[in-house]
């Protein structure tokens, strides 16, 4: 049984459907990656898979219970963690209180998680009493991970993690990915940057106009020409 | 003239310390909720009346502040949740109009209860304290000392407690709070909760410094809106700041024009603030 599966998701905003019929699976401890053009509804996809977008047929199981349409709420409690694009910190928290947000439904102390935390992103230990808001955005991605860890999750969902940041950040971003993901926690994330994100991908996913149009290793879509010409660029 | 200049800055503190509890609150709420929050100096009325019936009960001053803000917390949150809980997911608007119409509701029924003349904790002069030509009477002392207090408590409730924390993360960022699982309906009943019992602490010390009146928290809401947008609104520590300035602001004005135009004076200060720095004194949301 697959850890999270998504079955012919149809769905979106309003009465727009954006996703028609996506299909998706997360095994294992595996980093999956989607891929695709703008506006092919990776984003949603993933907004979807936490209840932040209204599923309308189609399901989606999260550790063998089905999710759709579940409250975002619900969904920390059942090891689900989101990192949204943008807007991803606290910013007139310190770096701290960011993290200890990440804990509150969580019972006792948050110092121990925290301390795991600061030993994946030293620089965070360093400032951590500086607001979110004023760090520079590879270091409040970090927070922003940070946060998302503090819940133990059991799945990590990465919406563009990379999206904005300069190419020094980038590659130190990815790095960051393989790190929290060899600690033994599966990935799910979205990303602009195809090629590279597909490089550190155990399976990936073509997205296109709502609907799943490829399905392979990370290896072998980088490999295949039709992908390589239609979705990355050559 | 630098007598009359520093008495009038005294007043202006005391009047600033009702302004910053009553304006704590509606920054608060705006923070949180994302509305202007009419019923505020209404909810100030309810406390001052609150301490009133205590104190009609023989219980000292500073008892009957515990009672008025316990008792106006209670409202506020019942209020809350049973009608702007139901408006939430409708516009902004809706639930400011709402609030127009509570402001009105428990106006009226704290005349129907305590009647519409003026009325006072306690009767009597009481002697001030004089130094040099500067005059302060021992209930300015309390307001201040009690404003304080209740300010640093605050502080300590928003630094230092889990619960205050996710208020502030629920102002900084209300999406990101959803979904990291901070419970949103448990925040906002906390946020009447704070907003009420700071409300009626404006009210009660308003009452001791003037006297009780069924339009007394209307007649401040002006200014305390002003106070708000001064120290930015959403903001709680900007609250603090834009109460003590127009405060006094408000007294020393008085100067120059009549005192009659003192809410024209902070109606003034809050029209050039939007106009200028809308984001408040102390920089923008980011």
């Amino acid at each position: 049984m697959s850890l999270l599966e998504v079955r012919d998701v149809h769905g979106g905003y309003g009465g727009l459907d954006i996703l028609n019929g996506t299909d998706l699976a997360v095994e294992g401890t595996q980093i999956v990656v989607i891929v695709g053009p703008n506006g092919a509804g990776k984003s949603t996809l993933m907004k979807a898979v936490f209840g932040l977008v209204r599923v309308r047929k189609g399901s989606i199981t999260f550790a063998g219970e089905e999710i759709a349409n579940a409250k975002p709420e619900s969904m920390v409690r059942r090891g689900l963690a989101y990192v949204p694009q943008e807007k991803n910190v606290f910013p007139t928290m310190t770096v701290r209180e960011n993290l200890e947000m990440g804990a509150y439904h969580l019972k006792g102390s948050a110092k121990p998680r925290m301390e795991k935390v600061f030993e994946l992103f030293p620089k965070l230990a360093e400032r951590r009493n500086q607001p979110a808001g004023v760090m520079s955005g590879g270091e409040r991605q970090m927070v922003a991970m940070g946060r998302a860890l503090m819940i133990e999750p059991r799945l990590l969902l990465l919406d563009e993690p990379t999206a904005g940041l300069s190419p020094k950040f980038v590659d130190h971003t990815f790095e960051q990915i393989i790190a929290v993901n060899r600690l033994g926690l599966p990935i799910l994330m979205v990303e602009q940057n195809a090629k590279h994100a597909l490089e550190i991908a155990d399976m990936g996913y073509v997205l296109a106009t709502g609907k799943t149009r490829y399905r392979d290793t990370g290896a072998n879509l980088l490999a295949n020409r039709e992908v390589a010409e239609m979705f990355l660029g050559g | 003239m630098w007598t009359e200049l520093l008495q009038l800055t005294i007043y202006g503190i005391v009047l600033g310390s009702v302004l910053t509890l009553g304006a704590i609150g509606v920054s608060m709420i705006f923070g949180i909720l994302r509305f202007a929050h009419f019923a505020h100096g209404d909810l100030m009325t309810l406390g001052a009346y609150f301490g009133l019936f205590a104190v009609g009960l023989g219980l000292p001053v500073w008892a009957a502040l515990g009672v008025a803000m316990a008792g106006t917390a209670l409202v506020a949150v019942v209020i809350d949740q049973t009608l702007y809980r139901r408006l939430r997911r409708t516009q902004p608007v809706i639930l400011l109009i709402s609030s127009f119409g509570m402001a009105l509701a428990i106006r009226s029924v704290v005349q129907l209860v305590w009647g519409p003349n003026n009325q006072v904790y306690k009767q009597g002069i009481q002697l001030p304290h004089r130094i040099g030509d500067i005059v302060v009477k021992p209930d300015h002392l309390w307001i201040v000392g009690g404003a304080v207090t209740l300010v640093v408590a605050m502080h300590l409730f928003l630094s230092r407690t889990r619960m205050g924390k996710a208020m502030r993360a629920m102002a900084d960022n209300m999406d990101l709070a959803l979904i990291t699982g901070i419970p949103a309906e448990r925040v906002i009943v906390w946020t009447w909760v704070i907003g009420g019992s700071l409300a009626a602490a404006a009210g009660v010390f308003l009452g001791l410094d003037t006297r009780l009146h069924p339009v007394m928290g209307w007649s401040v809401l002006l200014p305390v809106f002003a106070a708000a947008i001064l120290g930015g609104i959403g903001k709680p520590y900007g609250a603090i700041a834009g109460g003590m300035a127009i405060g006094i602001a408000m007294e020393v004005s008085t100067m120059v024009v009549a005192p009659a135009y003192k809410p024209a004076v902070a109606f003034a200060i809050m029209v050039l603030m939007l106009i200028i720095r809308p984001q408040g004194l102390f920089g923008g949301r980011s």
